[in-house]
């Protein structure tokens, strides 16, 4: 079972520390095309900024924040959005080929912008499978 | 980046893996391999694999080892010892694997050559394309999310399924 | 990013860490050293295939400038991978959770004594599916 830290020094570091790894998380989500990033790391530093908020202020501050059935359409959404991308495809050439999206005129900007649509939903579906099985394998006992 | 220090950095990972796997302590053998994965995710840094360090610096340093712990509170830190005739026969079988796998590595390429099947034959189509086709300059993101997509794709159905199996496996209704 | 001075020794450095966590799943009955050596033996394989992304002379694959392919890594292993780092850890989960359900029917970790108790309530043989 994880409990509510007793250091102050602790706890109010993370209230502090927590905001800003989600900050970072998205811009390593955002900026992505230029630098080291993408949906796979960003996905797993929001999910590891969940996690530490269990570790040091209780699983009853997880809970506060996040639903299990939440996570799990959160999972199933960003599949879902990585889908829909895809499919936007077969308007164009094939699936997964964006230069059909609509919207930003050029095949390569549509490229660009079917990059970041898919690792938004590549970082939804990791965070939250993260925090999921976080959150089953921290139960207590007798919730299982 | 100076081969001396990568060197050193292959060397000193082995000390980590041998401690996590020698402890008799299952609580301090996840700790070491906490350890384990941060000293991994810096060679991998030192390698220029900066992507893959990233990531690794999160989930072998931080999300393994604290899912570990969360198995180990609800299960138990004690092991038994090992059976010394079942260590005999592994260290063959380990022994033998490690000799054939040696003597592949003979067949192949020095590392570093820039010049082996691995780094001429598709991957300097992606270098010399990415900006031109995806205005991507992070050519590991076009490959990731743009040429090899489906890949991408399915791993991400593979994550979502391990974690949903998680879920049903200690569900709360699962009793 | 220089190399080739090296020779064939971080192939070495790679196929030490994959016997260690062979070794592990091999002689340790205990089912979490066995998950220990199984995540020992994935990031070595891991490390083996980032040691083929590297060429002499060549920096890390984020383009600036012209597109020069012999200036860059090969992005190729580093794509693949990314996302097979992130399925370790699912996968992790996966086994982790299988460990907690394990424990709360048998009592224990040790694959012996899981299999003794298994004998004891099934004496002629594993039950039929």
């Amino acid at each position: 079972m994880i409990e509510r830290h007793e250091s102050v020094v602790v706890t109010t570091f993370v209230r502090v520390l927590v905001p800003l790894a989600q900050l970072f998380g998205l811009y390593v989500l955002v900026h992505g095309h230029e630098s080291p990033g993408g949906g796979f790391q960003a996905g797993v530093i929001l999910g590891a900024s969940y996690i530490l908020v269990a570790l040091a202020l209780g699983r009853e501050a997880l809970e506060e924040r996040v639903n299990e059935r939440a996570c799990v359409a959160l999972a199933a959404g960003g599949v879902l959005l990585y889908v829909a991308t895809g499919a936007v495809g077969f308007a164009g050439t094939a699936f997964l080929d964006y230069a059909a999206l609509p919207g930003p005129g050029s095949p390569v900007r549509a490229r660009w912008l079917g990059i970041l649509l898919i690792e938004i939903g590549v970082a939804l579906a990791v965070a939250a499978t993260l925090v999921l099985i976080f959150c089953r394998l921290a139960a207590r006992d007798a919730e299982t | 980046m100076s081969e001396s220090l990568l060197a050193a950095l292959l060397a000193l990972l082995v000390v980590p893996a041998l401690l996590a796997i020698h402890a008799g302590d299952l609580l301090l053998a996840t700790l070491t391999l906490g350890g384990y994965g941060f000293a991994m995710a810096l060679t991998w840094a030192a390698l220029g694999a900066v992507d893959v360090a990233f990531t690794e610096a999160v989930v072998g340093a931080g999300a393994t080892t604290v899912l570990m712990l969360a198995a180990l509170l609800r299960t138990t830190r004690r092991r038994s010892p090992l059976p010394g005739r079942l260590r005999w026969a592994a260290l063959l079988v380990v022994g033998t694997v490690g000799l054939a796998l040696g003597a592949v590595t003979a067949a192949l390429p020095p590392w570093g050559d820039p010049d082996t099947p691995a780094a001429v034959h598709v991957s300097p189509r992606y270098l010399t394309s990415a900006v031109a086709e995806t205005a991507t300059p992070n050519v590991v993101t076009a490959v990731l999310a743009d040429y090899r997509s489906y890949d991408t794709l399915i791993e991400t159905v593979v994550i979502v399924t391990a974690g949903l199996g998680c879920w049903l496996l200690l569900g709360p209704r699962s009793r | 990013m220089s190399g080739g001075g090296l020779g064939i020794l971080p192939y070495w450095a790679a196929i030490a860490l994959l016997m260690i966590g062979l070794y592990t799943t091999v002689a340790h009955r205990n089912l979490m050293k066995k998950l220990i050596g199984m995540t020992v033996f994935q990031t070595a394989i891991i490390l083996f295939f980032l040691l083929l992304s590297v060429k002499r002379r060549a920096t890390l694959p984020i383009l600036a400038g012209p597109p020069d392919a012999a200036a860059y890594m090969n992005p190729l292993p580093h794509a693949l991978m990314l996302t097979a780092i992130v399925v370790m850890v699912a996968t992790t989960g996966v086994a982790l959770a299988i460990l907690v359900r394990v424990h709360a029917r048998y009592d224990s970790i040790e694959e012996d004594v899981i299999a003794a108790r298994v004998a004891t309530e099934h004496p002629d043989g594993p039950a039929g599916p």
